[in-house]
Parts: C-alpha cells; structure tokens; sequence
C-alpha cells in the first residue's frame, strides 16, 4: 500500500510505551508496536477460542451460538473449560485485546505528540465491558455473574438482569446512561448536519466557514457553542454516556439488591411532604 | 482551570458519597435459578436475609394429644367444624390458635366470659371457624400450591388478631374535579412502589379475570387485552415479587415470560396459587362481609382479604418452608360430611367419604 507524499514525514521513531525499536514500525498503513503484537494474538486466540466453542455447542446459527459463563457455584474460581472455563478464558483474550489496542493509541498519540483523548476516550468504552464481565462479577463473588458470548443470549441475560431489579429503568445510573446516549445521537446528528449544510454546499454556492456555522446556531438557539466547544461536549456526552452505563450495571448487585422502583423510597419519604 | 479541576472533583466525590450512602454494600448473595448465563438469579442483601430468618420462626408445637376418647362435638355443644376431634385434641388446637391468633387476649378474645364456650356471640369465633375452614380447605385441596408443608393459622397471624398483609378493594385516591381517576401513576405500594395500578388483587385475585397479555401471534389478533389491562398484570407480578422476596427471574425468563416452557416449575406453583387465593377469598372471606363489624371493613365496604404477601410475608415459601401441618393434623383436611352409618361404624366412613370427594372433583 503506498502512502501518501506528506505520510512519511509523520512516520517518526520514538513514542513507544514498551519494546523500545523492537516493534517501531508499521505493517502497509497499520502501526505495529508492542501492543498491536498484543492484540493480534489476543483477538487471534480470543476468537478461535469462540469458534471453538461454537463447535462444541449445538448449533451453528449465527444468531444462536452461545459461549456461557460458568455456574454460580464456581465462584470467582476456574471452570472446566465446556462449563464456563472457556468464557473465562475469552475474556480474558478480549480484555487483553481491548486494553492493547487502548495503549496503541497512546503510543500512536505519543508519537505524533498529541493529547491522549482519544485513547481516554476508547477506555470508557472497554470500561463499561470490563465492567460487565470482571468488575461486577467480583464485587458479587462469581463469574457466573458475567454475560453469555452470544448474540441472542447476550440479549436474553440483558433482560433478564433488567427484570431481576424489577423494572430497571428506575434505576437513576440507568436513566443518566439513557439520556446521554440520546443527547451524544443529537449532539452528532447537529454538529454533522451544520458541518455539511457549511462545507458541502450545493454546486454554484461557496463553501461556508465558522462564522456562518456560529451565526447560523445564534439565530436559532440564541447560542453558538464554537468549533472547539462541540468538539469538547461532544466527548463529554459521549464518554458519560459509557460512564453511566457502566455505573447503572455495577451498582445494580453490588450496591443494590431489590427492584429499582423500591430505591426512589426515600423521595416518598421526604419530610417536606408532610 | 486548577481552581476547576478541584471543583469538579470535589463534586464527583460528594456524589459519590451522596450515591453510595443510600445504596447498600457488597457483596450480596447470590443463587442460581436457570442455565448459566441466562441472567435468572436472585440476589440477596446478607442483613436482609438475617432479618428474614429472624422473622419466620415457628413457635414450638404444643404437646401432641392421642386422638382418642370422646368426640368434642359429643362433649362440647355447637362444634361445627372440629366435631370429629377428640376432646384432648380439641382443646390442643384451642389453644394452639389462643397462641398464634390471639396471645394477649386469650380465650375471651372469641369467647365471652361467663357465657359459655358455645355461644356465637363475638363476630371473631364466627370468623375463626371460617378460617379453620379455609385452612382445613387449603390443605386438602390445594396441595399443588401448598404440599409438602401446609398452612396452618400460624402462616398467616403470627401471633396477630388479623394478619399484618391483608387487602381491600382500592377505590384509589382523590382526583382533580373533571378528571378520570386513572388508578395508576402514582406510587403504588402494591406494585412495589412502581407507578403501576394502585389495585391489581380485585382484577385477578377477587374476580376470575387471567393474565394472558402476550400475543400468541407476530400482529394482535381479536380478543386481546388492553395495555392498560396488561399493566394490571405486571402490577400484579410486582407484588409477587415483594410478597416472595424475589424478582421476576425466580418464575420467568423474561425473553418470553408467558412460554411455559421456558418457565421454571415454580411458576406452575403460583398458577395454582393465584386460584387457590381467589377462592380464599370468595368462599371463605367475601361470605363473612355481611356481619363483619365497620372496623374491620375496607372504604367500600369489603371484607380484609388474601394475597400472596398474607402468608408469604417477603420468604419466597412461607416460613421459609417450614413444615406445619405436620404437629396439627386436624388442620389438614376438611370435617367429614355427617355420616349416616350408625356412630361405631363412623371410624371406617372417611376413607370411602375422600373417595367420593375425590370421584366427583373437587377444584382441582
């Protein structure tokens, strides 16, 4: 794959975390380093392991394959690998492969010198996952308490765990996550409309710049929040969108164990309504 | 911009703190009710469980009475439904239901002093031998919900005159002039403090009314249930899901709650629950309304009546599973229809009577 005629110039030693010059270079436009070493093998055995299990399992329907974390009664402990040892063992794989890929981009950042955002970014995303299969299942003592490898069954847990709280959208982390996924759609869905409506303008028209993109939300909302600013609330929805969900799902156990609608007792019993 | 980091995470901090202090601390315990990784668990705070156990002691039972020597109904006058005991056993039971029904006030709380043991005079001896009837009821006819432990007046009293968890028919609470009371959308204690319907028992545990709200077909075809009526049945699933101290995943898997078989067998337990409940409550409670005294009826007028929390009282099976039928046999089954065979012959008629019964069926 050839590169373009400026690429070589960002093409600079250095910036590394781990292996030094070992793992400084790059594979056609993928930069390597120690840590896509990493996360190739851990994406490569992580998903062999999967077909693996698929095999064992009884169907090859796409939507049906199911890899299921092992009995409560195993604890935090190791299972047989057909009875949860394998779940145990891919996620681990994806655990080390998401982790990689979050210290490839600190490396990549590093190298070009610039801020980490978007690796800090991307680690909220791994978090709400780490979250689900290691943080929360050892807050309540069993990795049966992770969720099942599979596209229908990973659904069907997500139910069920939403119904083993009753109802779950009482639950205020919940509520917080929900809102921030709709507002990071909208935040998007305003910014990339304003952007095109600017800079893809229809032919005979000229491209706009910032001062139509700030004048055009002061007419209408009375506000521009500026060019650098959308950028910053767009991360911020975005990664408390992560956050929340991540926070609604640990404490839904760990922190509290009877129907979320009971929770908002102590709105009920306020004193200012007596 | 320092000044602002600290701000912020001083706030974060202080909600954390604020979010913490009203949550509970881990780890939980944990038990298992379907395959691995369904998600069909329960989840238990330990403190919750020791207050569990504290509260579902059963009383030791009284000294067991041979069943033998004269009847009471022979000895006693107007002993309508424990006749066919012997008197040691009926006094046993007597004062077995003083101790779990009326400990503080004794005898006299059903029976006036001075007046003799026969006499009808207090609504509460009515009561009792209506709810002797409804136990003795239970047990013989509803052993797919009670089996294995039965009830007995201790399953539900607990040493109370009227059980803690009883229900009225909720006429719901005052609306705005020109408004529709909604019965709904407000914080309903029966379903868990959700805003679902503030009475989901008259729908389905007084009247013959069933929860089959799930299409059985891709689009709703004809004769379906209304969304509103459908929320009276999970407003009914959240109150039993409070009155067992479990959640919805202890019956259900929820990626399709109404297929039986994807069910657990306790759902199987509950059906029968729910009708041994409705008729509870229309054959031995609705029938005592007409000379309940005021103080013991609800805002319409209605009997206290029987839920599921009336005996389960937050154990997922009545104290915690408990046997109790067992010390008190003569709850077990209801008095035998007056035989007409002469009296030395009497020993041999309740066997071929329960077949009878059994042959013409009973609401099994």
């Amino acid at each position: 794959m050839s590169m373009m005629s400026f690429e070589r110039k960002y093409r600079v030693r250095g910036g590394t975390l781990l292996g030094g010059d070992l793992f400084d270079f790059w594979v056609g436009p993928f930069y390597v380093g120690f840590f896509g070493i990493t996360t190739l093998f851990f994406a490569v055995t992580g998903t062999a392991l999967i077909f693996y299990g698929a095999a064992l399992g009884d169907t090859w329907n796409i939507w049906r394959i199911n890899i299921a974390p092992p009995d409560l009664s195993y604890g935090l402990g190791l299972a047989p690998l057909r009875e949860g040892g394998l779940w145990q063992i891919i996620t681990i794989c994806a655990t080390g492969a998401f982790v990689s890929w979050i210290l490839r981009q600190v490396e990549i950042s590093r190298k070009l010198g610039m801020g980490l955002h978007v690796p800090f970014a991307f680690s909220f995303a791994v978090l709400a996952y780490v979250t689900l299969v290691i943080i929360r299942p050892m807050l309540l003592g069993a990795w049966g308490h992770g969720f099942p490898y599979g596209i229908m069954s990973h659904l069907d847990w997500v139910s069920n765990v939403g119904y083993q709280f009753l109802h779950f959208h009482y639950n205020p982390a919940h509520m917080l996550a929900v809102t921030f996924f709709f507002t990071t759609a909208l935040a998007l869905s305003m910014h990339g409309s304003l952007i095109l409506m600017a800079t893809n303008p229809r032919e005979g028209e000229t491209v706009k710049t910032g001062e139509h993109e700030n004048t055009y939300f002061r007419d209408d909302i009375g506000y521009s929040i500026g060019a650098l600013g959308i950028h910053r609330l767009g991360m911020f929805v975005a990664v408390s969108a992560a956050f929340w969900s991540a926070v609604c799902i640990v404490i839904s156990g760990p922190f509290w164990t009877r129907g979320w609608p009971e929770w908002w007792n102590w709105w009920l019993t306020l004193p200012i309504w007596y | 911009m320092k000044t602002l980091t600290t701000k912020l995470f001083a706030t974060v901090g202080l909600g954390t703190v604020l979010l913490l202090g009203g949550c509970e601390m881990p780890p939980p315990e944990s038990t298992q009710w379907g395959y691995r990784g369904t998600g069909m668990e329960g989840l238990y705070n330990p403190d919750t469980l020791n207050e569990l156990d504290a509260n579902n002691i059963v009383p030791e039972a009284l000294p067991a009475v041979p069943a033998v020597g004269p009847k009471s109904k022979d000895v006693y006058q107007n002993v309508q439904v424990l006749g066919d005991l012997s008197v040691g056993e009926f006094t046993r039971l007597m004062a077995a239901i003083t101790e779990w029904v009326s400990p503080e006030e004794g005898c006299n709380y059903c029976h006036v002093a001075g007046e003799g043991f026969a006499a009808d005079t207090l609504y509460t001896k009515k009561v009792a031998r209506v709810m002797i009837q409804m136990t003795q009821n239970a047990n013989e006819n509803w052993s797919q919900h009670v089996g294995g432990a039965g009830v007995t007046c201790y399953t539900c009293h607990r040493g109370k005159n009227v059980p803690e968890y009883v229900w009225n028919i909720n006429p719901g609470h005052k609306v705005a002039g020109g408004m529709k009371n909604q019965m709904q959308n407000v914080s309903s204690v029966a379903a868990g403090l959700s805003s679902l319907p503030v009475d989901p028992f008259t729908p389905y545990l007084l009247d013959a009314r069933n929860g089959r709200h799930a299409g059985t077909t891709a689009l709703r075809d004809e004769g379906g249930v209304s969304l509103k009526e459908s929320e009276w049945g999970y407003s009914l699933m959240m109150h039993f899901s409070s009155a067992l101290g479990v959640n919805c995943t202890y019956c259900h898997n929820s990626r399709a709650f109404s297929r039986w078989e994807e069910s657990s067998p306790q759902r199987v337990t509950a059906w029968h629950g729910i009708r041994m409940v409705r008729e509870m409550n229309n054959d031995y409670v609705d029938p005592t309304t007409d000379w309940l005294p005021p103080h013991r009826l609800g805002k319409l007028g209605d009997a206290q009546k029987v839920n599921c929390e009336t005996c389960h009282q937050g154990a997922y099976k009545p104290l915690l599973g408990a046997n109790m039928i067992k010390d008190y046999p003569n709850l077990a089954r209801l008095a035998q229809p007056e035989p007409e065979a002469p009296a030395e012959e009497a020993s041999e008629m309740p066997e071929a009577s329960d077949m009878a019964d059994m042959a013409t069926g009973g609401d099994q």
